[in-house]
């Protein structure tokens, strides 16, 4: 290479790093000059936010709750995923008092697992249960409305809360941070937020008639109505064959559970407590 | 001709004969983006003229300063990017400290000037025209123009769709590119004018 090549290269060179640091500087001048403080209050409760931008309060993600709730647009305890701990925190920086956060908690409302419910035929395709749910039939098992167990609602969890056991979804109540994601991936709609306390909830989704839901499957609700009748607190009605508990008016008596004769009157979260303790250990 | 004669010229032919949207099909992005609502739209095409013309400005000094006479016009686009991606940085601080409302509108769109190819076409169709200094400027602020009265009209029409029975099938983005089609029908016709 001739040496006015090289000078050619250099000069080039030369400019395009002199433009380099011309624009660096006017822009970092314009920068200082044209600072916007930033929210500190927000970026403070962003750190008490989960982070994992599930998108359970309705925001675009962790970031966006930080800002509304910082403006007082969203209530302190917006976020499903916060503990009381961190609720507690974010109500310091903003130097309010704390609400009590009802922890919300996801619930499958079907007991029927691989030994409860009678398969119609043997399904061999996708692994996604909105696949399986256009099979005539709803999937292999004989109950149209119950579990269809691929486990779609596995793959939607962002926290690994819940998990095909035995056939049927379970939620592990520690790890649920009821950010919903896996109710919109139900095709059956199955899965509903209960409340942490809630004390009974019914275990089934069936709306067929009695005598049918005994055929398919012996963990079904068959709508005899039972429970309606001797609930103290008339929080249970009976509608399209399947019972359902307002949890709001439930004091948690166990009344409906004893009588129940189709046993799918269940404390939900007693059980999942022991699922967790169980696929522990 | 006398020099108004020139600067009318120029300006009707850059802004709606050669209307850079509608006949030249650049600036495609923003102008279905940001094209919801007048407020929005008109702040993008104030944001547009402002980097378009200062853009052409910077450039045509450049090249006309620095680069033609080092025999450096193959740093064109590298160079024109640079200063375009700086004044589109300046712009958005400038809308952040001033204007948070139109900022937060703009969004992601507000960043995307920099690849909104009107703004280096404008450039480089200075170059490429061999315009004076004065003649970059008004071209790109022409350019730039008819940019902002394309997305402006645009937002107009699809204020007043919203209340439409469309189609559902049309709904959305595929009325949205019809329309821009018929615009730029019915910009052929300034054509004429030249």
């Amino acid at each position: 290479m001739s040496s006015e090549q090289i000078i050619a290269i250099l000069i080039a060179s030369g400019i395009v790093a002199a433009l380099g640091v011309v624009v660096g500087i006017f822009l970092g001048i314009s920068g200082k000059l044209l600072a916007v403080p930033t929210d500190e209050k927000a970026e403070a409760i962003r750190e008490c936010l989960p982070g994992s931008n599930c998108g359970g309060c309705g925001y675009s993600g962790c970031d966006a709750l930080a800002a509304a709730i910082s403006k007082g647009e969203a209530p302190i305890d917006a976020c499903p995923g916060c503990d009381q701990e961190a609720i507690d925190k974010i109500a310091a920086i903003l130097g309010q008092d704390s609400v009590e956060s009802v922890r919300r908690v996801a619930f499958v409302k079907c007991s029927g697992g691989c030994q409860e419910t009678r398969f119609i035929y043997q399904y061999y395709g996708d692994s996604d249960c909105h696949r399986a749910a256009l099979v005539p039939g709803r999937g292999d098992k004989a109950c149209a409305y119950g579990c269809v167990g691929l486990g779609s609602c596995v793959k939607a969890c962002p926290f690994d809360a819940i998990h095909i056991v035995g056939g049927r979804a379970e939620v592990i109540y520690d790890k649920c941070r009821a950010c919903g994601k896996c109710i919109a991936a139900c095709p059956n709609h199955l899965i509903e937020l209960l409340p942490a306390t809630a004390g009974y909830a019914v275990r089934c989704f069936s709306q067929e008639k009695g005598k049918v839901v005994k055929e398919m499957c012996d963990a079904g609700c068959i709508g005899c109505g039972i429970c309606a009748k001797i609930c103290p607190t008339h929080a249970i009605t009976i509608d399209n064959n399947i019972a359902h508990i307002d949890q709001t008016l439930c004091t948690g008596c166990g009344k409906c559970a004893d009588k129940c004769p189709a046993h799918v009157i269940i404390s939900p979260f007693a059980n999942a407590k022991a699922v967790a303790e169980a696929t522990e250990a | 001709m006398s020099d108004i004669t020139v600067i009318l010229l120029t300006l009707v032919t850059t802004a709606l004969i050669n209307n850079v949207v509608l006949s030249q099909f650049m600036g495609l992005c923003p102008f279905l983006g940001v094209s919801k609502q007048i407020k929005t739209a008109a702040g993008m095409g104030a944001a547009v003229i402002f980097v378009i013309t200062v853009a052409s400005a910077l450039t045509s000094a450049l090249y006309r300063g620095i680069l033609l006479p080092l025999e450096l016009t193959y740093l064109n686009t590298i160079v024109f990017i640079a200063v375009i991606a700086a004044l589109v940085q300046f712009a958005e601080m400038f809308l952040r400290k001033f204007s948070p409302p139109l900022y937060n509108a703009l969004g992601v769109y507000l960043p995307l000037i920099t690849t909104n190819c009107a703004v280096l076409g404008a450039a480089l169709t200075n170059v490429q025209k061999d315009y004076s200094f004065g003649m970059s400027v008004l071209s790109g602020f022409g350019t730039a123009a008819g940019f902002a009265i394309a997305i402006i009209i645009m937002a107009g029409i699809r204020e007043k769709m919203a209340h439409a029975p469309i189609p559902k099938a049309f709904r959305g983005m595929p009325i949205t590119l019809l329309i821009a089609g018929l615009m730029a029908i019915a910009f052929m016709g300034f054509g004429s004018i030249a």
